[in-house]
This record gives structure tokens, C-alpha cells and sequence, in this order.
């Protein structure tokens, strides 16, 4: 699985992407905010407000419930502010 | 009813800046009578936290940008006739007076050419994947999400 992170998520992360094989309990993008949170404080920062985070599943928009496998690209980043 | 089921499409992310009157001049595609354009220019002044604004720096998700401005761009065709549709953004780095987006829809007439431009715009600032970062002097500032963006949009749900 590809994980990309964009704006003050990225900055809190410390990195822009990285790529892992999802463990065989992580199934939906819930749980993956779960694992993540587990294995360091930089995750728990960037993920503390977890309602206001927007989620991409394969460059669309998804929600927190969706489905994941090790196949997809899954993108977090904060309410867009372009224009 | 639809004046051109084909509407001339053009969707760039660049770094460069763009040129209103030869994008206009694009937009004159199949004869419009009507051209209406939106421009949007980085501000100077941050009225909310009342400081000047140094610089400002814009990130994207490349791929999800243009799919998403391409799916706007759509919604908006069956909705209105347009004979053509060019939506710019700019990234990376700008100054003050600088413009960074441009929307621009020919049609027929102006009542679609105005609704067009103001939906594509209204959606892309609530949808389109780009985060802004201010620059002042010794500090940097991720610019928050405003709410008013999202009632704008909200007036063209149906």
C-alpha cells in the first residue's frame, strides 16, 4: 500500500509518502488511522482531529468507513484551500 | 438545451503564469457569444489576523487535481451549454498581485457563461486538492478552511 500525505499532515508526519504492506486486520481506512496511531506520537498528532481529515481512495474522494487493501493508494490531507 | 455537446476543454496545473487575453481568445471557440471569466489574484493583506502577507505557497495532489477539476468541469457541461471551458491553477510559490486560477467558459449566452464560471469556481475551491501556506516575515501559516466556501457551494446542490 502507497500513503501519501499532503499540508500540515505531511509536516506533522515528517514525510510525504511512504509504502508498506497493510497488516491483514486493517481493512478500512479507520483501522489504518488505528495502526497508524500505534507507531509513533507523530501520527496521533497529525491524525488527532480525525473528523476533519479528508481521505482518497485512489485519487477519489472516500469516506472514513471505506474498504482498503494493499493494492490501493490511500491520500489524508486537511479541507482544501485552493482558488 | 445544448448548444454544443462538445465543449472545448482545457485543464493545466502550472507553475507559470497564465495570459488572460490569449486564453480568451482560446475561448472563442465555435463563435460564443458570450465570455465570462474569473481571476483569481493573491492578496496582500490577511484582513482576518490583520498582517501583511509576504508570500504564498501552493501544494497539490498531482493526478487526484486534474481528475477532480475534469469531474467538476463535467458536472458543470450537464448542466449548462458551453462551446469551451479552460480552467488554470497555479502552484508553488506567488506574491502579492499575482494571479493564481483562472476559470473561463464561452457560451452562447451569458447567463450559462456566468452560472458556468461561478459554479466551476465555487466547486473548486471546495474540492479541487490544493492547500495554501502563508508567508510573513518570520512565520508560516497553513491557511485554514473557510466555511463560506462550502455554503457557496451548497447553493447549486439539486
Amino acid at each position: 500500500m502507497v500513503i501519501k500525505y499532503f499540508s500540515w499532515i505531511r509536516e506533522h508526519i515528517g514525510k510525504s509518502e511512504e509504502s508498506f504492506d497493510l497488516p491483514s486486520d486493517v481493512t478500512t481506512i479507520n483501522e489504518l488511522i488505528d495502526y497508524l496511531n500505534g507507531l509513533n506520537e507523530k501520527y496521533k498528532n497529525a491524525f488527532a482531529k480525525r473528523s476533519l481529515i479528508k481521505i482518497a481512495i485512489n485519487k477519489t474522494y472516500s469516506p472514513i468507513e471505506a474498504k482498503i487493501n494493499n493494492n490501493d493508494e490511500v491520500a489524508f490531507f486537511p479541507p482544501v484551500t485552493g482558488g | 438545451m445544448k448548444e454544443q455537446n462538445n465543449p472545448l476543454i482545457d485543464i493545466r496545473i502550472q507553475s507559470e503564469d497564465f495570459d488572460v487575453t490569449k486564453e480568451n481568445k482560446k475561448l472563442q471557440n465555435n463563435q460564443p457569444g458570450a465570455i465570462v471569466n474569473f481571476v483569481g489574484i493573491v492578496r496582500g493583506f490577511d484582513e482576518e489576523k490583520n498582517e501583511a502577507i509576504n508570500s504564498l505557497t501552493l501544494e497539490h495532489y498531482p493526478g487526484m487535481t486534474e481528475a477532480e477539476i475534469e469531474n467538476i468541469v463535467k458536472e458543470s457541461c450537464q448542466r449548462w451549454s458551453f462551446s469551451a471551458v479552460t480552467v488554470i491553477h497555479r502552484i508553488g510559490k506567488l506574491l502579492p498581485s499575482d494571479q493564481i486560477v483562472f476559470v473561463g467558459v464561452s457560451s452562447k449566452h451569458r447567463q450559462n457563461a456566468f452560472d458556468g464560471c461561478n459554479f466551476i469556481m465555487d466547486w473548486l475551491k471546495t474540492n479541487a486538492p490544493f492547500w495554501k501556506v502563508e508567508e510573513n516575515n518570520n512565520k508560516k501559516e497553513w491557511v485554514q478552511f473557510n466555511s463560506l466556501d462550502k455554503d457557496a457551494t451548497k447553493k447549486w446542490e439539486i
